[in-house]
């Protein structure tokens, strides 16, 4: 193992802001983000609808408004592989309604208050991430 | 107000997002490359985000009920069984391959990124599928 692209302050200063978000959630809507569940609810449910959708849209607004107020053009890299992404994705919805949760809901939300099941969930798609990735980069 | 609430929620989230460069697949898969040439930075924004949200979660619950809401509505399930274990691998699996999550997901459709539209287009499908065959939670 060697450490690269590590940055730190970065990483800190962007999880307090998301935590952040997380807290004005609960201590004025009373409830927990969880993104997996807010977006597939959104369009299957017809509680708090309009509430997910905005939080969704909020989600897409949230990178156009830094790039306006910052000037900076943020760049991604992501797979070019069409059958990959469409596994992932796949992989990614079923998965998470099935457990429940995903990297927010689990990961900040339920670790936020504790909750073993959500540290299981955690640490268990933390470890087949990381087993995923060591599988790719030997094929 | 609670609407007003949803969307400058999810818009600090999302700057949140982008701040942290978790919106960027890569910073991902660079922190699940523990192995190989590993990028800490993910498990950094995670205890920036508990820092704030753990302290605050534990003082606001104990309030009477949510400033723009009837009552607090999270689940208190505490049920670790097959499903949580079982959903939470075929997501991690979704997650190494692709190195996006839905958070980051969504958020990257701000870009017009056309491969981050596949995945969430794939993911949406996936939340349906779970659904029609009653894996849900």
């Amino acid at each position: 193992m060697n450490i690269i692209n590590f940055t730190p302050i970065s990483a800190i200063i962007g999880g307090m802001i998301i935590g952040l978000a997380v807290v004005i959630f609960f201590l004025f809507n009373g409830r927990l983000v969880g993104i997996s569940g807010i977006a597939a609810n959104a369009l299957s449910e017809k509680k708090n609808k309009v509430d997910n959708l905005l939080f969704l849209l909020g989600l897409v607004i949230g990178p156009i408004i830094y790039s306006v107020f910052t000037k900076q053009v943020i760049s991604i890299t992501i797979s070019n592989s069409l059958i990959l992404l469409i596994f992932a994705g796949l992989l990614v919805g079923i998965g998470t309604r099935i457990g429940g949760g995903c990297t927010s809901g689990h990961g900040i939300s339920g670790i936020g208050r504790f909750s073993l099941r959500s540290i299981v969930a955690t640490i268990t798609f933390m470890v087949v991430g990381i087993l995923t990735v060591l599988i790719k980069n030997f094929v | 107000m609670n609407k007003l609430i949803s969307l400058i929620s999810g818009t600090i989230f999302g700057i949140g997002l982008v701040v942290s460069q978790m919106i960027n697949p890569e910073k991902v898969l660079g922190f699940l490359d523990l192995f190989g040439s590993w990028d800490p930075s993910l498990a950094f924004v995670m205890i920036g985000a508990l820092i704030i949200s753990s302290p605050l979660f534990h003082l606001i619950k104990n309030k009477e009920k949510p400033l723009f809401a009837e009552k607090f509505n999270y689940s208190n399930n505490k049920e670790i069984n097959n499903k949580l274990v079982i959903g939470s691998a075929l997501f991690g699996a979704g997650w190494g391959l692709g190195g996006l999550c839905p958070g980051p997901a969504i958020s990257s459709i701000a870009l017009l990124n056309i491969n981050s539209i596949i995945f969430v287009v794939a993911m949406f499908i996936g939340f349906y599928l779970a659904k029609f065959f009653k894996l849900s939670i």
